[in-house]
């Protein structure tokens, strides 16, 4: 019954385009709130990580093990991905979808690099002996930090599957609220990082 | 038709220049605090306050120059909802801090 | 080859127990004749399409509260078996792990899978309808929220069958809940089905702010909206600040059993207690969250029946808001024993008494509301009058439990049971009732026979309070919970005796509701009117059952109970008739999806469950295709033509 009606017709002008916005403006806000909803859980992985900053266990610290110069590169790469990313959303407000889709696809290289570090730095840990089941502290890093880096590679993947659709699309009103949002996930993920970077790497360094 | 592009930008502004001043003082927030700590240039709790306060501005830097928190639709449900996040993250990591601390006090 | 089979056969199902060979063979039996009636009456397209694939906010609720009541249910004889084992002294019907097993599902089935569905159930059957909307802000989230519900729900159900129920409590507190005390995929089951329903429950709650923030009815501001729809705004933003640490806190826990982290074990630098902290983070809200909007159904209700506007309205909506940010700064009362500090216990005794002053001001105002009052004792009046002096008891007992030195004594006894379980049933269970009740005609098109509904309903006040007025005393006598037996020497045996009766009283008042259900369907009076109570709010103005639009036409709303309002302008002759002007309804398409990916879903937890880590990867897999599928979507809407429309209503007494 519902599916009766499979054709409707786009001829309704102005008004049409007015409710396509206000519909897309609903889906922005709830992508905010789910956003607040990711601060929570990072909240409670941050909670988690402080209460056990120091439970060691008799076991290797973070202050050893830390290897800055990566984590330094990381956070820039991160931070200019952010910025691209801004620059990506310029491009669209100026309709030029070719250029958008080119800052696109730098954020998502920048996002890749980002990722590929942290893997390679992870990877280096294990190697030395040190995982999850290390001690608390490590269980608290690693399920801090790669839950991070796991919302980094689905931004990527969400990325990827966008600049298809702005490839076959252009600048649509559907297609710019997915890029606001995945925009703004773009920035709370560099907010995060901020976070992380301070707590966990500078302040066990120290 | 131009009706259209004006609903269409009304969120999103920021220009070129306000990214740009976003990202150099990001920039800047992050490179304080790395000299700070990787030069111990000051004592262990000025430094840890230093560190915290320069997140935050970084933090407060995104939120204006890359979120445009400030643009968006009124009521701004959006920056209430981000307001009380943050209230509940505090209460979250400073009270399993506090409780679990397990002080005489 | 056969050995290995059978040693493999024998760990995986449950095995060893007449209670549970019993049960699996009913399930068995069951799912053979739902395939039998499905296949015979060909009926498998329309339960795709009508039921699998529907993203209509009603069908949604309908699901939600078929679930919950078969989950009541599970969980209710749970209850009875337990009431069986302690009726007497030295009773050797269940032994000590299965009590434990049976306790366990008892308490998260009741919470997490039959009062959070229903709860979701009314949100869904109720809250667009009160609005003046069409549907909710996000159709194709909604489907796919009850379908991660249920397929989590399905997944824990599972264990009774396969594996072994998790034994370990309701929240499954370390280090029992760890592999060397509980390995084995019981608790894997608890925290999977857990995480994968909390996935839909928190969608759901982000949902239901945006269509109540964004989607009234024009003209219906904040200040106008109904009170049900008040609480759930109030319980959804608990629901979306409070689910994400659960989730954390029971990802943490599995990655302890599964990959040999050290978050809450008793070496490597765990801590158990931190578990404490974080699950009760979460835990209080969600008591609040589910006994809110009891608190909203029961605004409305006695309004109704007492046919008069709520007393106090604005404190009402103040009382909602303040519950909603006290909740969050008083979760460490769960724990005053653990040995936290002075300081820490003294704040949240403090808090936690706080919290109870704005629900002692809707208490007072529905009390206010009734005086003067023009009272009618239907259905949903009675469980909301049953539920006041239920709770009031339950929420002075919970003052008791704030005194923390007090706590030290009640602290984990039979007192403690008594409370949560009377502010639960006489808050909870009663209001969602006294909902069901009310909005069943709006829904179903029928009511629910009153007589039968007498009977349950005595059955189920009166049964409450014989079985838990005794565990008060059991508490103060000592006993503790989750004992699965005591001797005589206690002096426990009577007040056991009494509360068991009162167990089977309230089960013999639930069989009363299944046969009124049964009996309504048939003979049930049928709402022709769409307005069965004579009441306030916009969802009595569409005919009963709501046609899936909902609106016709979106009504412009002038002021609060703007339905009651149109009535009396109606009567006075002051009505002015609009002009009616249809237009082409805007709707969603149904969507497999939601279906499928949580199929996946229910794979990636199957597989964790066992360790059988490939499945999990493939589901997985699994779920990143569907979502990648689903956002190349671009044709999910469309529109309902006007003689449709016209049609559909005038097939329901409406002519526009």
């Amino acid at each position: 019954m519902q599916q009766m009606a499979k054709h409707h017709d786009h001829g309704h002008g102005h008004d049409h385009d007015h409710g396509h916005e206000e519909h897309e403006q609903l889906k922005v806000l709830g992508f905010w709130i789910f956003v607040v909803t990711d601060c929570i859980l990072f909240g409670s992985l941050f909670a988690t990580y402080a209460v056990m900053m120091h439970s060691f266990a008799g076991g290797p610290t973070g202050k050893e093990m830390f290897e800055l110069p990566g984590i330094i590169a990381s956070t820039f790469i991160l931070l200019t991905s952010s910025f691209t990313s801004g620059l990506a959303v310029l491009a669209m407000n100026k309709g030029k979808v070719k250029e958008m889709i080119s800052w696109l696809a730098v954020t998502a290289l920048l996002g890749l690099a980002f990722v590929v570090l942290e893997v390679n730095e992870f990877a280096h840990l294990m190697h030395e002996g040190v995982t999850m089941g290390t001690s608390g502290f490590w269980s608290a890093f690693f399920t801090l930090v790669g839950t991070h880096g796991l919302h980094v590679s689905v931004g990527l993947f969400w990325m990827v599957a966008l600049m298809i659709q702005l490839k076959r699309r252009g600048i649509t009103p559907v297609t710019r609220r997915k890029v606001t949002n995945l925009s703004l996930y773009w920035h709370f993920l560099d907010v995060v990082w901020i976070f992380l970077f301070t707590v966990v790497y500078l302040m066990g360094v120290m | 038709m131009t009706q259209h592009e004006n609903h269409g930008d009304h969120h999103n502004h920021g220009s070129l220049k306000s990214y740009v001043i976003g990202f150099i003082l990001s920039i800047v927030l992050t490179i304080i605090p790395l000299v700070l700590v990787m030069n111990q240039m000051l004592s262990k709790t000025a430094t840890l306050i230093t560190i915290m306060v320069m997140a935050i501005l970084q933090f407060v830097v995104q939120l204006f120059f890359f979120m445009h928190i400030r643009e968006g639709e009124k009521p701004r449900y959006n920056v209430q909802t981000l307001v009380l996040g943050l209230v509940i993250v505090l209460t979250i990591v400073l009270g399993s801090i506090w409780i679990m601390t397990f002080n005489k006090y | 080859m056969w050995e290995n089979i059978k040693e493999f056969a024998s760990t995986f199902f449950v095995t060893g127990d007449p209670l549970i060979y019993g049960a699996d063979v009913s399930i068995a039996l069951t799912m053979v004749a739902i395939v039998f009636v499905l296949t015979k009456y060909k009926k498998w397209g329309w339960l795709w399409r009508e039921w699998l694939t529907t993203v209509d906010h009603k069908r949604i609720g309908i699901m939600y509260l078929i679930a919950s009541l078969l989950m009541l249910f599970r969980g209710g004889v749970d209850a009875l078996l337990m009431r069986l084992q302690l009726a007497f002294p030295n009773v050797e019907f269940l032994h000590s792990d299965h009590y434990n097993a049976i306790f366990t599902t008892h308490g998260t089935i009741m919470i997490l899978f039959m009062a959070m569905p229903m709860m979701f159930g009314l949100f869904n059957m109720v809250v667009p309808l009160q609005l003046g909307a069409r549907d909710v802000a996000y159709p194709f989230l909604n489907a796919l929220s009850f379908w991660l519900f249920m397929l989590g729900a399905m997944l824990f159900n599972l264990s009774f069958v396969i594996g072994g129920s998790p034994d370990a409590g309701w929240l499954s507190y370390p280090p029992l809940s760890q592999n060397d005390f509980s390995p084995g995929p019981g608790q894997n089951f608890w925290i999977w089905g857990i995480q994968i329903s909390g996935i839909g429950s928190l969608a759901t709650g982000i949902n239901f702010i945006v269509t109540i923030l964004k989607m009234r009815a024009p003209g219906m501001k904040l200040s106008q909206m109904p009170l049900f729809s008040w609480s759930v705004l109030s319980s959804s933003i608990m629901i979306i600040f409070a689910f994400p640490i659960l989730t954390v806190t029971i990802a943490l826990l599995f990655l302890d059993r599964f990959a040999g982290a050290h978050f809450f074990t008793m070496d490597g630098g765990g801590n158990p207690m931190m578990y404490l902290n974080l699950i009760w983070m979460w835990g209080h809200p969600e008591v609040y969250i589910v006994v809110v909007p009891a608190f909203g159904i029961f605004s409305e209700v006695v309004a109704t029946f007492s046919r008069k506007k709520i007393f106090g309205y604005k404190s009402m909506v103040w009382a909602l808001m303040a519950i909603a940010v006290l909740s969050f700064f008083t979760w460490a009362h769960h724990f005053f024993t653990m040995g936290t500090s002075a300081s820490v216990i003294a704040f949240f005794a403090i808090s936690t008494m706080v919290i109870a002053i704005p629900t002692g001001v809707k208490v007072f105002n529905w009390l206010f509301t009734m005086f003067r009052g023009r009272i009618s004792f239907k259905q949903p009046m009675l469980w909301t009058i049953a539920f006041i002096p239920c709770f009031l008891v339950g929420g002075a007992t919970g003052v008791m439990l704030a005194v923390a030195p007090a706590d030290y004594q009640y602290h984990n006894s039979y007192f403690l049971i008594a409370h949560f379980h009377q502010v639960l049933i006489g808050g909870v269970v009663f209001g969602y009732l006294a909902g069901i009740y009310y909005w069943w005609p709006k829904l179903f098109g029928f009511k629910l026979d009153e007589k039968l509904g007498k009977w349950g309903f005595w059955f189920w006040n009166i049964g409450f309070y014989v079985c838990f007025m005794p565990q008060y005393a059991l508490g103060f006598m000592g006993m503790t919970r989750r004992y699965y037996t005591y001797g005589w020497d206690r002096g426990w045996a009577d007040m056991n005796l009494i509360s068991t009766v009162g167990a089977f009283m309230m089960g013999i008042g639930f069989l009363f509701q299944v046969w009124q259900i049964a009996y309504s369907i048939k003979h049930g009076e049928r709402d022709t009117t769409g307005d069965p109570w004579d009441a306030r709010t916009l969802e009595w103005s569409i005919p009963s059952p709501a046609p899936f639009y909902n609106f016709a036409v979106v009504p412009t709303v002038k002021d609060a109970d703007d339905w009651w309002a149109t009535k009396q302008a109606k009567a006075n002759g002051t009505h002015k008739e609009e002009p009616v002007h249809l237009e082409p309804i805007h709707m969603p398409k149904n969507s497999g999806i939601p279906f499928i990916m949580s199929l996946f879903w229910f794979m990636v937890g199957f597989g964790f469950t066992f360790g059988w880590v490939w499945i999990a990867v493939l589901g997985f897999i699994g779920v990143a295709v569907c979502m990648w599928v689903r956002s190349f979507q671009y044709d999910t809407d469309y529109y309902v033509p006007v003689d449709e429309v016209r049609r559909t209503e005038a097939s329901l007494g409406r002519v526009l």
